[in-house]
């Protein structure tokens, strides 16, 4: 007992000692150790790099600088609630906590705070529903989107019909991997094709017997979702098994640099679904390297600028800008709160002439947040690397997902969570 | 001078038995539980609570609970982990299916449960010790989170195997969701500490805790002397696996509010747990608490230090926090193999001498 007693005292005075700012205040939850910093450093990285662009290059939004303090996670709950907790008080406006498990936790508190949360592309997929979910936002698309997408490009390369084909989805064991099994049932009941899921336990370094698994029973395609260090192993591995890769696709996740490079040659082929654009053609790009690069103003080592998952970073960054942007517009105040964040991010609009503004051309859909629609358009596009040029490139056009199948699952797991937790349906 | 038995007369048996016997000691428990439950509720706010009581309080009960089944009665585990999850999710169950009963009994019959289970795997106990039992309870640890992730009943058919705990009150204070007041989420997890510390205390100095300790010391000799080695495992399982889910079933309601079997139960956390009481001290009630100390409150301690107060990236501090807290490890096992109580023990024996050693 008094030992506790010392620590928490000296905590307590750490605590006071942190001075009030006059900032906007952005949290990056990130997680530069444990098995998953390999996606962990470059999103860090693009987020506050973005960061610092606004600050040095615009002079923050609307005139007032951000902050981004940083809380180390190792994408473990019990700390990402500790860093949660201690970031809270410094006037938090968005929490972006890049991890599912944290963000299922996080959406009653934070709600409960008035605090929203943006979890583009991961986290809870039917907080699309606006009308349930008022403070969580996951555009532009989520994870069944994603699912979808690779289905439907499944469905390209087989003249569209499926039927007979054997498809396993290879996942990590959490949240996050068994998310996308409902919309992939739905989806091999309508297309006729014989699904089954293999999930690997956290964090992920020991595949062989997944694999053997899958070289018995021989499927057609492998789909993909798993994150940081799995990624490499489950690649390696299919490359040992000689599965070829050209028909193994990976959700956003599991589609960057550091993912592939490991297996060398054997990598080429391998597809990822992106809901944004990749390389660092980009005008936004030369700027971060003009403002904050070469200003020596970076985070991390500097060196993740165009990769997949840094770019998504600055795409996450970008969408919280504006959205901040957009709170500064309707409520006519440089410094928000996080509730004035939160009617930033559901009435934000993001046009083409916007992203061109931004440097971003092209970069990711044009969509308007609304009400009821938290999740954004949905679209996404499939990526295939060439381990000859080291490069990431699209193969296809950022397509719709079938919202025929996904809507109506979105409805019922939203609601199930209205029920159970007695919320009254907004928007009507 | 002051920190003496002299002086303090004992005329009873009741008076010679009782766990503090020396006057300040007994003042200073009594000034702590009033202090804690009568001062601290007025000043925590939820950071307090979160990052630092509800963690430190609920892996106490984990670690008292640990302490029983391997401290006192010597059967290694490494289930604990496994064991929490039960509790959590029989806790889910139980308040997802009877909402009006209040959460306070919920989470004793989750401890129930726990116990059960508990006692199913410790039935191995009776043919093998030491390692050979600490595998046995490893298969337990893996085969409870593989049924938690494979049958979809235990997390009610939710699309990401994720549990929830929805809102409970205790004569209607909200105690657990995310609209529990940083106190009352404090004082229920104080609360059932403080119960279970009692217990535990009790139980390890009366005849169960004597035949646990038998058992531990000599299986073979217990035996002849009389102790029944079937009853005392039993109970040190039925005992220790009950504080085990009850501080599982805190755990998941009241401190995270969200769970699920890989992440949160996963083998860390029996590690996490056994590390506690090898470093708080086997066999120790004291041990327990200051083990559990040791874990929860010396990263959040070093991460407030080295991010908040110097300023370091936090991938820096993160990295310097495992060879920090590694380091203190090993030196507080070299300076004192029996951990921390027995460092506290040394200190008190010496303060009896103090000033005059001779």
């Amino acid at each position: 007992m008094k030992f506790s007693r010392v620590a928490a005292a000296s905590v307590a005075a750490l605590m006071v000692g942190a001075p009030a700012m006059a900032e906007l205040v952005f949290p990056s939850l990130s997680y530069r150790t444990g098995p998953f910093a390999a996606g962990g450093i470059p999103y860090a990285d693009g987020f506050a790099d973005y960061m610092t662009l606004l600050n040095e290059r615009d002079g923050g939004v609307g005139g007032v600088k951000i902050s981004v303090p940083e809380c180390e996670t190792a994408y473990n709950t019990e700390k990402g609630v500790e860093c949660y907790e201690a970031t809270k008080g410094e006037g938090a406006l968005v929490y972006n906590p890049l991890s599912t498990g944290i963000t299922y936790q996080l959406i009653p508190k934070a709600t409960a705070d008035d605090i929203p949360l943006y979890t583009p592309g991961y986290g809870r997929t039917s907080a699309a529903n606006g009308k349930v979910f008022s403070h969580v936002f996951n555009f532009p698309a989520n994870y069944w989107n994603g699912a979808s997408a690779a289905v439907n490009h499944l469905l390209d390369i087989n003249g569209a019909d499926l039927s007979g084909k054997k498809v396993i989805l290879l996942h990590f064991n959490g949240a996050y991997g068994k998310e996308p099994i409902p919309t992939l049932t739905a989806l091999g009941e309508k297309h006729g094709f014989d699904f089954s899921a293999i999930p690997v336990d956290y964090p992920g370094q020991e595949q062989k017997s997944q694999w053997l698994q899958i070289r018995r029973e021989r499927p057609d395609y492998v789909l993909f979702w798993g994150w940081g260090v799995m990624n490499q192993v489950a690649i390696q591995e299919a490359g040992n098994i000689r599965f070829p890769l050209e028909n193994m696709i990976g959700v956003w996740w599991s589609g960057a640099e550091h993912d592939v490079k490991p297996a060398g040659d054997a990598a080429t082929g391998y597809k990822a679904v992106a809901f944004h654009g990749v390389g660092s053609d980009y005008p936004v790009f030369g700027d971060i390297q003009k403002y904050v690069v070469d200003a020596g103003k970076a985070a991390g080592n500097g060196d993740n600028v165009g990769t997949v998952i840094y770019n998504r970073g600055v795409y996450a960054a970008m969408m919280l800008a504006e959205a901040a942007k957009k709170a500064q517009e309707i409520h006519g105040v440089a410094d928000i709160t996080s509730g004035q964040m939160r009617d930033g991010l559901e009435q934000l609009e993001i046009t083409d002439a916007r992203m061109t503004e931004l440097g971003m051309e092209g970069f990711g859909p044009a969509f308007k947040v609304s009400c009821e629609n938290h999740g954004g358009p949905g679209t996404a596009a499939i990526s295939q690397w060439d381990a000859g040029k080291g490069t990431w490139s699209l193969i296809s056009d950022f397509g719709p997902s079938d919202m025929e199948v996904i809507q109506p699952l979105i409805d019922a797991d939203s609601m199930a969570y209205a029920a159970e937790n007695n919320i009254a349906e907004r928007c009507n | 001078m002051f920190y003496r038995e002299a002086g303090d007369f004992k005329t009873s048996y009741r008076d010679d038995n009782q766990t503090f016997p020396i006057r300040l000691d007994r003042a200073g428990y009594w000034v702590a539980i009033a202090v804690a439950f009568g001062i601290v509720p007025f000043f925590v706010n939820d950071y307090w609570v979160n990052a630092i009581f509800a963690p430190f309080f609920i892996y106490a009960i984990a670690a008292l609970g640990l302490n029983i089944l391997t401290g006192y009665a010597g059967q290694v585990s490494l289930g604990t982990g496994g064991f929490m999850a039960v509790g959590a999710y029989a806790v889910y169950k139980l308040m997802v299916a009877f909402p009006e009963i209040n959460i306070i009994f919920h989470v004793l019959m989750a401890g129930g449960i726990t116990a059960v289970v508990g006692v199913l795997f410790g039935l191995p106990s009776l043919r093998i010790k030491g390692f050979y039992l600490a595998v046995a309870t490893l298969a337990s640890q893996f085969f409870l989170i593989w049924l938690f992730n494979k049958v979809p009943w235990f997390y009610n058919y939710s699309a990401s195997g994720q549990i929830n705990a929805p809102e409970r009150s205790v004569f209607g204070i909200i105690v657990t969701g995310p609209n529990t007041e940083a106190w009352a989420k404090y004082l229920i997890c104080l609360v059932f500490l403080v119960g279970v510390a009692w217990m535990a205390r009790n139980l390890t100095r009366g005849m169960t805790g004597r035949k646990w300790m038998g058992i531990r010391d000599m299986d073979i000799a217990a035996e002849i002397i009389g102790v029944n080695p079937l009853m005392a495992k039993m109970t040190a399982f039925a005992v220790s696996s009950f504080f085990v889910g009850v501080a599982g079933a805190l755990f998941f309601a009241v401190y995270l509010g969200a769970a699920e079997a890989g992440e949160s139960f996963g083998i860390s956390k029996s590690f996490l747990i056994l590390f506690m009481i090898i470093i708080g001290g086997l066999g120790s009630i004291f041990g327990s608490f200051a083990g559990a100390a040791f874990m929860v409150l010396m990263p959040v301690f070093l991460k407030n230090v080295l991010v908040g107060g110097m300023g370091w990236p936090t991938d820096l501090a993160a990295h310097f926090e495992f060879m920090i807290v590694g380091g203190l490890i090993v030196f507080f096992l070299i300076v004192e193999p029996h951990g921390l109580a027995q460092l506290w023990r040394l200190t008190k024996e010496k303060l009896r001498l103090w000033p005059f050693p001779h």
